[in-house]
């Protein structure tokens, strides 16, 4: 978003009685991709050394703590595993808050998303498994999954148009209401008799769970958030309907004086993000859990909100934060263990990282080096 | 779409693993020949609660010669803790685990100890059964004996006969405890009823804060609990000056005066008994459970509010509880309906871990109130 606004407020400066010529116009596009990269670079390199302070500060040489994340989040091929599967169900949880918020809606409930989606699946998966083959068993469940966490955010977008319900507050409350139900209905209707001191519902076939991807411990589902991610990116940033999306971001007012369906828009994004959601909620019962329980509401969605924030909302920058957050928190344990460090820490780094990131922001267009010079 | 084998995965991990550690000598100590054993936590290991005692027997481990601990906490029962143990394995070389929340077992440990079948993985409160691998093994206290103590003395200690339990879910662990608690108040008060909340989850402060707070309210002097952190419960109670028997660990220190006794597990005793076997090569049983006799469970010692009598009788009754000549649930006994619960001339033998009435318990006592859902 930031990077298309900016064209209208750059450089003051400049005179406009000239007329960009092509290379310039060329050399623009290159220097704000740059600053698009280099700027959250910059404040990623910035969080790393505030928080070698913080450890230094706790008695812990910063240069260790360097060396134990790396080896525990990128350091050998266990670990890039790990990471990678870490970040997996953060991809779509993280898509929950970024399309929204294309269109100008800031929703916090992905963790509702994602337990009404993993819970849905379960149910519909059960039965299924005893009548069809495994593939259509997954679909399924995908299908499933997608539609409740769909239905979950449409609902909130719903209220916030017709109602002017305030999206953050109802998502972040459905989420609570999410999880209740998710407990009630383990305990209950879909309790597994034989699961007493922990209630869960029956766990579904191994047959039927999603896989590895060959040659790794990383099971399909982060292939599933990396093709949500880019269809999202070439719905928002290449087609009509994206566009509008975003104009509606930009001034509702606007769009809706310019004769934009902004009510159907909305339904469109809400679901869009909920489905996307409700499929990590999905990927995580048929990939890992094997069933549902209370461990279903795990914070996947809460940390989403963060790496959405941390990618500032890009469909695609989604990937490579999620991947961070995932070698944050693969390298968390190795701090821990080695370094005695109190598991906090991991969560004082993501801190750190959100608030130099969001500082960041403000640096955009400040810097002359990513302008083109006017001969 | 099929699950695919990990031959190749492994082939790969171990190359990858070994490159790595070569490539980065500085850090590559963790493969030493000390054996290593490491301990995962689900909350905090200051929680004065289920992860603290679990943490002070990593910490008895750690005073033994020629093993090293690794721990990591707050670990949810989620992949999280599969790429833990993993990670412990692989980076730490450690051979023998206690992953110690209940939602690690299924699936993840059981996944984990196939795919490390040399290592040796420990489990709090899973049934193990002879199906499952037999590197995973299960153990567990039967802590309502120590609850039925706390009952006991509770029962000395109040004065309005009104008694009062925070419970987290009710599951068959939570009513065996809230119905023990009940039988040894209503040994020495026929009349004494506990008042049950259930809060719903593990960790809630804040409900916990204000269940107890309303129990009180109500008139209930002495309060106990079932919940992973019983310190809220603890610091409430004693602050509205109601007396307290603590679960888990000891929170004595929490309200010196407030505080009766409590159920304690004692792992500080079980862990180092398992590893002393472990490093000599010897077995592990796969399935362990036990109470006051076998050495799992404690008790606090008493409070300076609990009477000589109260310390006597409560005495004499784990005396023999520790001789393994007392049943607590114990026919005929009837629930808070008024229905037969256990009937007469039969007993739910608490060190018989395959009383499946036992194990599956559902029904509160009489005396207590407070519901259960169908």
């Amino acid at each position: 978003m930031t990077t298309e606004l900016m064209v209208a407020d750059a450089a003051p400066g400049d005179k406009p009685a000239v007329v960009p010529r092509r290379g310039m116009i060329q050399r623009d596009a290159i220097g704000r991709a740059a600053e698009a990269v280099l700027i959250p670079l910059g404040a990623l390199v910035v969080s790393l050394l505030l928080f070698g302070g913080f450890v230094a500060f706790a008695g812990v040489s910063p240069l260790d703590v360097y060396a134990e994340m790396f080896l525990g989040s990128f350091g050998s091929w266990f670990s890039v595993q790990n990471t990678l599967t870490l970040a997996s169900p953060l991809v779509l949880t993280a898509l929950c808050t970024a399309l929204p918020a294309q269109a100008g809606l800031m929703v916090i409930g992905g963790e509702g998303a994602f337990v009404i989606g993993g819970l849905t699946a379960v149910a519909v998966g059960l039965p299924l498994a005893a009548v069809a083959p495994p593939a259509v068993v997954q679909i399924g469940m995908a299908i499933v999954g997608m539609a409740a966490g769909a239905a979950w955010i449409a609902f909130a977008g719903a209220m916030r148009h017709w109602r002017g319900v305030n999206e953050t507050i109802s998502t972040l409350l459905l989420t609570y209401i999410g999880i209740a139900i998710l407990n009630h209905v383990v305990e209950g209707v879909m309790r597994d008799p034989a699961s007493l001191n922990k209630p869960a519902t029956h766990a579904l076939p191994d047959a039927d769970m999603i896989g590895n991807i060959p040659g790794m411990d990383v099971h399909w589902g982060l292939v599933y958030g990396l093709v949500f991610c880019v269809l999202a990116y070439v719905l928002f940033f290449h087609t009509t309907f994206g566009f509008s999306a975003r104009m509606v971001g930009g001034n509702p007012r606007a769009a809706r004086l310019a004769g934009l369906p902004v009510g159907r828009i909305i339904l469109i994004v809400t679901a869009l993000a909920g489905a996307a959601g409700g499929l990590a909620g999905m990927v995580e019962v048929a990939a890992v859990q094997f069933r549902a329980s209370a461990s279903l509401a795990a914070g996947y969605g809460y940390t989403g909100i963060l790496v959405a924030f941390i990618a500032r909302q890009n469909p695609l920058a989604v990937i490579p934060v999620a991947i961070l957050f995932g070698g944050i928190n693969a390298s968390g344990g190795l701090l821990q263990r080695r370094l005695d460090l109190p598991d906090a820490s991991v969560l004082v780094l993501q801190g750190i990282i959100f608030v130099v990131i969001l500082a960041s922001e403000t640096l955009f267009g400040r810097f002359r080096i990513f302008r083109p010079k006017e001969s | 779409m099929s699950k695919h084998t990990t031959i190749t995965r492994r082939d790969l991990l171990a190359g990858a693993a070994a490159t790595a550690i070569a490539a980065n000598m500085p850090f590559g100590h963790a493969r030493a020949a000390t054996p290593v054993v490491g301990f995962i936590y689900v909350g905090p290991r200051d929680d004065y609660g289920y992860n603290q005692a679990h943490a002070e027997g990593a910490a008895a481990v750690k005073k033994m010669k020629g093993v090293k601990v690794v721990e990591e906490e707050r670990i949810p029962e989620t992949v999280q803790v599969a790429k833990t143990m993993e990670s412990m394995i692989n980076l730490d070389g450690a051979g023998l685990l206690f992953p110690t929340s209940f939602g690690y077992f299924n699936p993840y440990i059981l996944n984990e100890a196939k795919k490390y079948p040399k290592v040796r993985f420990e489990h709090a409160g899973g049934l193990w059964t002879p199906k499952d691998p037999k590197n995973v093994g299960s153990y567990f206290g039967y802590i309502f004996e120590a609850q039925y103590i706390n009952g006991i003395v509770a029962g000395y200690s109040s004065k309005s006969g009104k008694l009062g339990f925070v419970a987290a879910k009710p599951i068959p662990q939570v009513l065996q405890n809230i119905n023990a608690f009940t039988l040894g108040a209503r040994l020495i008060n026929p009349k004494a009823t506990t008042q049950v909340i259930f809060t719903g989850d593990w960790s809630l402060p804040v409900k916990e804060a204000e269940a107890t707070n309303s129990m009180i309210d109500q008139g209930i002097d002495v309060v106990t609990m079932h919940v992973d952190s019983p310190k809220v419960v603890v610091q409430t109670a004693a602050k509205r000056a109601a007396m307290v028997c603590g679960y888990h660990c000891s929170q004595a220190t929490l309200a010196p005066q407030a505080y009766l006794t409590g159920a304690e597990w004692n792992w500080t005793d079980l862990y180092p008994k398992f590893i002393t076997m472990w490093m000599k090569g010897e077995e592990i049983p796969n399935f362990y459970r036990g109470a006051f006799k076998e050495g799992l469970i404690k008790q606090s010692p008493y409070g300076p509010k609990v009477s000589a009598e109260a310390r006597k009788h409560a005495d004499d009754v784990k005396a023999k509880l520790t001789a393994g000549q007392y049943v607590i649930f114990k026919g005929p006994l009837k629930d808070n309906s008024g229905k037969v619960a256990v009937a007469s001339g039969s007993e739910l033998i608490q060190t018989n871990a395959t009383d499946e009435k036992l194990e599956s318990m559902h029904f509160l006592v009489e005396g207590v109130l407070g519901s259960l859902p169908a």
